[in-house]
Formats: C-alpha cells, structure tokens, sequence
C-alpha cells in the first residue's frame, strides 16, 4: 500500500540523510501508518541494506554511523505515536553506556552507543567522567540488561572494576551484564574484574553486546 | 659510564611537502578555528589565565576563544632553543634544530616476555629493565615512560615510573604519563632532588613533560593542570595532538593538521600567557582511523604524511617538535612493523623533528618487545645513514684509488678502501648469510634482537642513583599515597 514510502524509508537510511528519515517519519504518522510497520517494513531495511554493504567490505564506518544516525531520529519521532497506541518496538535488550569517572575520552564510547543503538538496542549514553554509582543507579531505574564502560587510561580503567563491584552489591548481578572497553583493556582484564565482555572496537561490541543477550 | 649518543645531524637530504603559502594557510584557519569555535579547556586554572588576557571564555562550557593576535604574540615568547638535560650532563640533548633524537615509545600496557616470550600485563620492574636497555643503547637518547606500572596505586604510579627510569639511567627523562597538579608537584619535587635543587632544575630540566590534546578542540583538565605545574618550575612541556582523520579530525588531511594545529598552539600559548618564555615543544602523532574499524591504525601513507607536517608547523612557531614515529600498529615485529616505522621515522627525521616517539611497542603502541626495541634502534641507525647523504669531494671522488685499479682489478686491497670501509654500514639485524645457513638455523632479526636484549639486561650496569637520593624519592612518593 505504502511501498514507495517504505522505499523512501530505507533509502533514507542508506543515504545517511536523516533530515529526510525524520519527515518520512511525520509522513507516515499523518498518513496513519503503524509505526512499527514503518520501522520494520522501511527504516530497518535500511539498516540492513548498509550493515550487509558493511560486512561485504563495500560500505566503511561513516556510512554505518550516519545511516544509525537517521535511524535513531526516525525512531524518535515515531515514538510519540507508538507511545499514543500503546506499543513499543521490541528491542534487543537496554544498556547503559558511559566512559568511567576521571576520564574524558569520548569518540570510542560514543560510537559504541552510537552503532548499538542502530543495530537494534535502546542506549542511555551517560556522557563522561560517570561514576560507577550513577552508572549503576541508572541501570537500576532502567532495568537494562547490560551496562558498557569506557576508560582510555590505565589509572581509570582500575574504576571499571567499582562497576561491576557496585552492580554486585545491589543484587544485581549476574542479570546485568557489563562490556568494558578502551585501549589498555585486555582480555585477561576483563576476567580479572570479572565483567562479561569486551571488544577492541565498535563493531565487535555490537557483536559482544548479542552475544550477552543470546542472540547470535 | 656515560654511553655514546646516535643522533641525526648536519643532514644532507630536503623535502618540499608544504609551500610557506599552503603553512600560512593552515596557520590562519586554526586561528579562525580558535578565535570562532573556540578549544576547551577544563579547568578553572587555564580559564582564569585566559580571562585576564581577553580571551572570552565561558564557564559553563569550558570553551576559550581567544584572538589569533592574542595566540600569536603569546607564542612568540617561546625559546627557540633549548636542552633537555640528562642526570650525566654529557647526555644533554640539544633541541636546536640539528638534531633528531629518539626516545623508547610509551605509554604500553602489556609486555613481551624477554624470557617466555608471553604476553602479560605491564609491571614496575618492566619499567626499571626496558630503562636500563634503553640506558645501553645509543639509538635511546631519552626515555618516555615505556610501560605503566600497573603494580602502582593509579594516584603515585606516574612518580614511581619516574624514580625507576632515574635508577636505571642516566638520559633524560620524558613523561607522558602524569595526569593531575598534584603528582606533578611531586614530580618537580623529585626532579629538583636529582638536579639539585630548584633553581638548577631550572637551569639543567633532567625532566620534561607531554600532555596529550583530547581532540578534536579539546583539552583534559588534569593535563593542563600538570603542565601548568611543570611549566611554572621551569621544566619543558609539551602537547601532543593524535587527532584522527574521520573520527577526531575532518576525513582531509589538510583539515586534520588544522584540528591538531590548533590545539597544540593553544595550549602551548596557555603556557606562555602564564610563564612567559618557559621551554615549550609542540608534539604530534595524527593519523587516519581504519575506515572499517575506526579504529587507531600506527601507521599508513597519511601517517608518514603527518610526521613530516608537524616540524614544518613547529618550526613555523619556532619551538622544538616531538613526533611520533614508530609505534606500529602490527601484532609482532613483522613486515607491517618494519614498513610503518622504517617510512614514518624516515618522513619524521627528513624535516628533522627534534624528538621522536619511539622505540620498542607493537599494536599501536600497547605491546611492549624487546625485539622491535632493537629493531627499531636499527631502523633509526639506517636513517641516521641515509641523511648523511653522499659528500662529495676529492676523497670522495677517489680518482686516484679508481686510476690505479683500472679496467677489472678490484678495490678490497687499496689503502683508501682500508680508509674509508667503517663508513659503510654494517647491520645488526639484517640476514645477509649464504642461503644453507639460513636453511640451519631458520632464525632471523627478531631472534637475534632478543639475544641482545637479554644480553644488555643481564650485564649493563648503569650508573646508580644515590641510595640516599633514592629514599628521598621515595619518601617524596609516599606522601601523596593513599593510606
């Protein structure tokens, strides 16, 4: 019925044009579209579309980070509707991200926020120089599954263990998840404070993060 | 027993990479940058000093925009020219503009065995051995902290790196690796202690100090704080920009060198508005990010690009340059690590960087090899090599030595050859055995370099510390650990 809208959709996605995904957005709306049809019968084709391009080599990061911009607008601006009817897109799990009290170092978390938030997970992106507490306190009101911390020196990558030693002090583990990252984090790191994954970059933590939540 | 010092001097070789037209260029869009969007400074310190000389700045924000005739005049109280002094005043290096000097790499995390070859997380006592390598070594004029003491509680662990380099050498010392005022109080402590006093500190700086940039326009607090300390006390500091084409800098490398340029001179005009012809370098180590990944890559053409633009930038401020160079991005000491560290210390030291970073760490500067520690000295031996050039002169020439041979005989008896074959260069590393010996033993640079390796630790016996002065460093460390 809508397919040339659907169409739009998708190709405004793979156009990383997200001005035009957020009108397509308000077009569907008006047009009385079921949001989730619009998510899922166009906007994540797109998504698709450029995550296989991706993999095959042909499309590179900025690509993957523009269209998973357009993607969140789209969402947002469907989500009033969806709140309206009493629905909700069905996602892979909720996580909290931050980079670690001390630590300014950003560009890394966020496009770890950035690229689950387009494969699928709804992010709180705390910022940086978060506590471990108001990490924790966040996952808490936030039911998430998973909390993700970031640390680029070796003196503050040492809080990334507060995290998961705060998480297991409110009972809240092993239900919550924590992925650690950032340059001086090592496998035998993440053992050691005992978190649950971790990934050198942005696209393995996506991985690492469906992985947590049994989806392979 | 003071070691020798190889350095690149009196070059012979030239590269035109950037006209003073397109220098310009790139110096009046940073000032554009700086005056219309502005760098951040967090801290209230920095934003103080840049109020009181009318910048405007805002506090919610952090975000100082300040005139570019503002920036300009501050760095123009920059000295041209300075030391970095050694604990043995023989090793004192010159930044004056025809030297280039390396230091080990920094700062890594892990470490290659020298012994089982097994990766593991770095240690003090690392510190302490790769210092006293670096000790032997002539390629090492100076030591950045190679690896981090993770053995150390994070508030002390920058000093007791330091107090380990000084027990293990007698070169300067180059941290990268001290992050707040406050351990940087201590460090100029502990420095003053090991030149004797403040004032001779001032006069022969046994220690310098490099902040990295947090880009793209920005700055870390606690950095800006240390260097602030350290400059007040006379000690040379530098900022290092690493922004990134694609992810911390426009995808265009002219773009990137304005991103970097402009947080290095800002912080290095900070530095000036507050201490006035204190010893300044500009650092850089930009590359591009991996177009799949994002990720830091160590190496590749825009690299090699980068190390030859930022002496041109640094010596349009007229301050000494810190470059990075080596630090390839390979897993192990491979043909990836001789490639990116062989052409990005080859670009660095054709525009003569004053300081390059630096020897001995793999997977972009997180891995720790001996191995690719003495490798790399070689590599920089080769450069040394190569920017002497070809003089030319009657010796050179040898009409006389090429008469008497003639059509057919051969040089190897001639007095001439006897004269002049010590300044051929002989590798170290390098397999130039008949095939059927390789064939036995199927062995190669990177065994050969950890034999070395293992052979300097195990005898090289650097000139100690006072045991006194050792304790003193000590006690100063502890007061500011956590009880």
């Amino acid at each position: 019925m809508h397919e040339q809208l659907f169409k739009d959709m998708a190709q405004s996605i793979i156009d990383g044009d997200a001005e035009l995904a957020e009108q397509l957005a308000k077009q569907a709306v008006e047009l009385g579209i079921d949001p989730l049809e619009a998510i899922n019968q166009g906007f994540v084709i797109g998504v698709n579309h450029v995550g296989s391009e991706f993999s095959c080599g042909n499309a590179f990061l900025p690509e993957l980070v523009m269209a998973g911009e357009a993607m969140k607008i789209a969402v947002s601006t469907l989500e009033p509707e969806m709140a309206r009817r009493g629905t909700e897109r069905q996602v892979f799990g909720k996580v909290v991200i931050g980079t670690i009290e001390g630590d300014i170092h950003d560009i890394g978390k966020t496009l770890v926020a950035t690229m689950l938030s387009a494969s699928g997970f709804k992010v709180f992106d705390l910022g940086v120089d978060v506590s471990a507490l108001k990490l924790v306190e966040k996952a808490r009101e936030e039911k998430a599954d998973i909390v993700a911390v970031s640390a680029l020196l070796t003196t503050t990558m040492v809080r990334q263990r507060d995290v998961v030693e705060a998480l297991d002090d409110m009972g809240l583990r092993p239900q919550v998840k924590v992925m650690v990252g950032g340059a001086p984090v090592t496998r035998e790191w993440v053992s050691e404070i005992g978190a649950d994954g971790y990934s050198e970059d942005a696209i393995g933590a996506v991985q690492i993060a469906k992985q947590l939540m049994g989806i392979s | 027993m003071a070691g020798k010092i190889n350095s690149v001097t009196n070059p012979r070789l030239k590269l035109q990479l950037l006209s003073p037209q397109d220098i310009e260029k790139i110096h009046q869009a940073t000032l554009d940058v700086i005056e219309s969007v502005g760098v951040r400074f967090p801290s209230p310190k920095a934003l103080d000093i840049w109020a009181s000389h009318g910048a405007s700045i805002d506090r919610e924000t952090s975000i100082v925009k300040a005139p570019g005739s503002l920036v300009e005049a501050a760095l123009k109280k920059a000295p041209p020219i300075y030391i970095l002094a050694a604990r043995d005043s023989s090793q004192d290096l010159p930044l004056d503009g025809n030297h280039v000097f390396v230091g080990t790499d920094g700062c890594g995390v892990e470490v290659l065995d020298i012994y089982s070859g097994e990766r593991r997380r770095s240690r003090l006592q690392d510190i302490a051995e790769i210092a006293r390598v670096g000790d032997f070594l002539e390629e090492v004029a100076f030591h950045w902290v190679a690896v981090s003491a993770q053995d150390r509680p994070p508030e002390s662990r920058g000093l007791h790196e330091l107090k380990a380099v000084w027990e293990n050498s007698t070169k300067h010392v180059q941290t990268e690796s001290i992050y707040n005022a406050r351990e940087a109080e201590v460090a100029v402590e502990m420095a003053a202690a090991v030149a004797g006093g403040r004032q001779a500190l001032r006069q022969r700086p046994v220690l310098s100090i490099m902040q990295c940039t947090a880009p793209p326009l920005g700055h870390d607090g606690g950095s800006l704080e240390a260097a602030l300390v350290a400059a007040e006390a006379g000690l040379p500091v530098g900022f290092m920009t690493m922004s990134a084409c694609l992810t911390t800098g426009p995808a265009t490398l002219a773009g990137n060198l304005v991103v970097g340029n402009a947080e290095v001179i800002s912080a290095l005009a900070l530095i000036q508005l507050a201490y006035p012809g204190a010893p300044v370098f500009y650092a850089a180590a930009q590359t591009a990010s991996d177009l799949r990944s994002g990720a830091y890559t160590g190496g590749g053409p825009e690299d090699f690009l980068f190390g030859a633009a930022g002496n041109l930038l640094s010596d349009f401020y007229n301050v000494p340059l810190s470059m990075g160079s080596f630090a390839t991005g390979a897993k192990q000491p491979d043909w990836q690590a001789g490639i990116e560290n062989s052409l990005s210390t080859f670009m660095a030291s054709i525009v003569m960087s004053d300081m390059l970073l630096g020897v001995g760490l793999l997977h972009g500067s997180r891995i720790w090899s001996y191995a690719q520690m003495l490798m790399d000295c070689e590599i920089f031996s080769l450069v040394v090599k190569i920017m002497e050039g070809i003089p030319v002169d009657e010796e050179s020439l040898a009409l006389d030595v090429i008469k008497a041979v003639g059509p057919g005989g051969n040089f190897l008896k001639q007095k001439h050859t006897l004269k002049h074959m010590r300044d051929l260069y002989l590798p170290n590393y390098m397999d130039r055995r008949p095939y059927n010996q390789w064939e036995e033993q199927k062995d190669g640079a990177a065994d050969w370099a950890l034999v070395k390796a293992r052979q300097i630790l195990e005898t090289h016996q650097p000139s100690p510390l006072d045991p006194v002065l050792s304790a003193e460093l000590s006690r100063m460390i502890s007061t500011i650990e956590e009880k």
